[in-house]
């Protein structure tokens, strides 16, 4: 898959779910740059590096969604870097369909993927090639203690895509820790899919 | 300082020319005047006699304070502005010494020079002595008791041609009055021994000897002179140093001046484009003059010099030292057009305050570019839009407190050993007047910098990927105080614990706080919807600090 740009909605804003999904996507050979506007820094918290260890990451936080936005499309220029992460809390009046579209064409004309995070947000008119919605699913069991929670899952919907089907997942890392492979453990309507997906940016 | 006091005084007030005023300062016996106009001058009164004295030969005189420190700090203002002309400038006394080698030709040779900075200083309503000497000392007694047109005495402004001692004293000039092309020699035996600048008394001392001039101290046997005047009135020594027979080097001279690009423009220009404009002509000087010296611009402030006699200063900051003159042009330009013109800029600099080493990097022979030093230039662009804070970079720190595990250095700092490119060493150079600059600490590669943080590392230990910025209390139902939460309220929204895995006992740090601060005691929870918290309670009971332990809720799990 070519880079491009996604949205993504936080079904809960103070989930952080999609986080790990998220992750999963972006490639980790060059540092990110993460954008977060302070509504949503407020709202959800700061990212914590030693919860993300091995990642590269510049991190920017921005007044509005509009610094934020413009934060993001200079990331996108920029060869430097792997992905474009940008986190907006609600439905700020800059992100309008003009925004979102120059995102999607800035990261296919400069090949840097990016990652428009929505916290608390309207799934309203946008120019992302992808939008899923994203949730928590009761993690696995802990095979150490019953008690415990196990690896993360999730419950991913893809409500609309370029060139490829809707459809709702819920999926799980790879057990060999590679974050790029996730298992699908049950699809939405109790169908079994033992397969894999690779779902790499 | 006479002129500059009473002209300074003229300016602020709206007494007609004509008004016998002087100025006074309190001395030990009653006031002294300390400046006076011309029409005060005419009837008898001088500075540094009696203010009573004066009276008594005119009792029309009107006496106003003085302010010398007003007058000190417009001459440091001067001296900044007077930037525009050499960079190298210093404050001597009531006037301004600047060294000019290798800088007239820019203004037209020496004359030009001489004669704008008396414009300049005309237009500003002060009147300026201005000579050129080979040697400082010359050229002080040159401003100060050389033969003026003028006929009266002027603020002066000394300027000094060359390292002393390094220009042979046959290549003396002076501004007007004097002709040119006469050496130090022809140009200071005539001038009282007073221009050596020598204390009252020994000056009383050398007249009631016959020796008026410095030509007559010339001529004396050196061995005699050094033996009748030693100590703090060495005459022998102010001789040599006027003759440049002794070094006397200017202080605020730094080995190594800094690039500097220099725009004079003909009329003062008002418009707000003015500085945007004035920028992209000087970036293709600047950054010839950093490709000669092989350097990259670290640091870079475009002054504007404005007609008034303040200036107009914006600067940026670059995480890997650069001398593309696209990007250092972006950089700056936003701040070039919010300088504010006020009565117009006629001229502006361009100077690279810090620079470092940068080899003769070739750049896109192929198509790919180089990631690290695009990296680098966004970094640059963001933080000049958003600030230093809020564009950062990780950095670990150790620490097991879950805040202060993670710290936070602003990226332009941090990045610059990335750009390994190029910059042979680390070496700074940095321009003395620059001081105000931070220096760069040294940072670890950024590789290096995320090694797990040593304390709290290991990878069994899991962190969330969300850290609220303080903590949030919440209310906890639990089984037992000491048992696991089953509940919790977090901003009104009640989330129903499904899995638990703790507690991890985490102890303050008694050696940084105070030490009643309680423990904490984390777990991971996960609420039946399967969002994961980090959730800890601060103490335990009977622990001695305080009553029962409060709950908060510190970090989300992605």
């Amino acid at each position: 898959m070519s880079p491009t740009l996604s949205e993504i909605f936080a079904t809960h804003p103070r989930d952080g779910g999609w986080i790990g999904f998220l992750l999963g996507q972006a490639a980790r050979d060059k540092p990110l740059l993460w954008v977060q506007d302070r509504m949503a820094i407020l709202e959800s918290g700061r990212l914590y590096p030693p919860g993300l260890p091995g990642l590269d990451l510049i991190h920017v936080e921005a007044r509005d969604a509009r610094d934020a936005l413009w934060a993001m499309e200079e990331g996108l220029r920029c060869a430097g870097l792997s992905a474009v992460i940008g986190e907006l809390w609600g439905d700020p009046r800059a992100l309008d369909f003009t925004a979102t579209r120059r995102l999607a064409v800035a990261a296919e004309r400069y090949g840097v993927a990016a990652f428009l995070i929505r916290l608390g947000g309207h799934a309203n008119l946008s120019g992302a090639r992808q939008r899923w919605r994203l949730a928590s699913a009761p993690s696995l069991a802990n095979p150490l203690d019953p008690r415990a929670p196990g690896s993360p899952a999730w419950d991913a919907e893809l409500f609309r895509a370029r060139g490829r089907p809707p459809g709702r997942w819920t999926i799980t890392p790879n057990d060999d820790g590679q974050a790029d492979r996730f298992h699908l453990v049950a699809g939405a309507g109790d169908r079994a899919l033992g397969e894999e997906q690779r779902l790499s940016a | 300082m006479p002129a500059l006091a009473i002209e300074r005084w003229a300016k602020s007030s709206d007494c007609p020319p004509e008004a016998p005023i002087v100025l006074s300062v309190e001395g030990t016996h009653g006031p002294i005047i300390h400046a006076v106009t011309r029409a005060a001058a005419e009837r008898g009164a001088r500075p540094g006699a009696r203010l009573t004295d004066a009276r008594a030969i005119d009792p029309a005189l009107i006496a106003e304070p003085a302010d010398p420190a007003g007058d000190a700090a417009l001459v440091q203002r001067l001296a900044i502005w007077a930037g525009r002309w050499s960079p190298l400038v210093e404050v001597d006394g009531d006037g301004l010494r600047l060294d000019v080698s290798g800088v007239a030709h820019l203004f037209g040779g020496e004359r030009g020079l001489v004669r704008d900075i008396e414009r300049r200083f005309a237009r500003m309503g002060l009147t300026a002595r201005v000579a050129i000497a080979s040697t400082a000392a010359a050229a002080w007694a040159m401003a100060h008791f050389g033969p003026s047109p003028l006929g009266e005495g002027g603020s002066s402004c000394r300027l000094r041609k060359g390292e002393a001692g390094s220009s042979s004293p046959d290549l003396t000039t002076f501004g007007h009055p004097l002709p040119r092309e006469r050496g130090l020699a022809a140009s200071l035996p005539p001038l009282p021994v007073a221009a050596l600048r020598l204390d009252s008394d020994t000056v009383r001392t050398l007249d009631r000897l016959g020796l008026k001039t410095i030509g007559a101290l010339i001529d004396l046997p050196r061995l005699a002179l050094a033996r009748r005047f030693r100590g703090a009135a060495d005459v022998v020594d102010a001789l040599d140093r006027a003759l440049g027979r002794k070094p006397e080097p200017l202080t605020a001279a730094p080995a190594d001046p800094p690039p500097r690009a220099l725009l004079k423009l003909e009329e003062p220009a008002t418009h707000p484009e003015a500085a945007p404009q004035a920028l992209e002509r000087l970036i293709p000087d600047l950054v010839e003059q950093l490709e000669q010296r092989r350097l990259g611009a670290r640091q870079l402030s475009l002054t504007g010099y404005r007609v008034d006699g303040s200036t107009g200063v914006a600067s940026v900051a670059t995480a890997i030292p650069s001398r593309e003159p696209k990007h250092l042009q972006r950089l700056l330009v936003d701040k070039a057009a919010a300088l504010d013109p006020e009565f117009g800029f006629d001229a502006f600099a361009l100077t690279a305050g810090w620079t470092e080493d940068l080899g003769a990097a070739q750049e896109n022979l192929v198509e790919e570019s180089s990631g690290e030093r695009e990296l680098a230039r966004l970094v640059d662009r963001l933080t000049v839009k958003l600030g230093p804070r809020a564009v950062r970079r990780p950095q670990a720190r150790e620490s097991h407190l879950p805040e202060r595990a993670s710290g936070w250095v602003a990226a332009v700092d941090g990045l610059s050993p990335l750009a390994g490119e190029g910059g042979s060493s680390r070496r700074l150079r940095k321009g003395e007047g620059m001081s105000y600059l931070r220096s760069s600490p040294p940072h670890p590669p950024i590789a290096a910098q995320w090694a797990p943080p040593s304390p709290a590392g290991g990878e069994g230990l899991m962190r969330p990927q969300r850290l609220l910025d303080r903590p949030e209390a919440i209310e906890v139902l639990y089984a037992t105080p000491e048992g696991m939460p089953r509940r919790f309220i977090w901003r009104r929204a009640a989330h129903d614990i499904a899995r638990v895995e703790g507690p991890e006992r985490i102890a303050p740090e008694w050696w940084r706080r105070p030490s009643s601060e309680r423990l904490r005691d984390y777990y991971r929870v996960e609420d039946v919807q399967g969002r994961r918290y980090w959730i800890y309670r601060e103490g335990v009971i009977g622990d001695g600090r305080g009553g029962l332990p409060n709950w908060f809720i510190h970090g989300l799990f992605g």
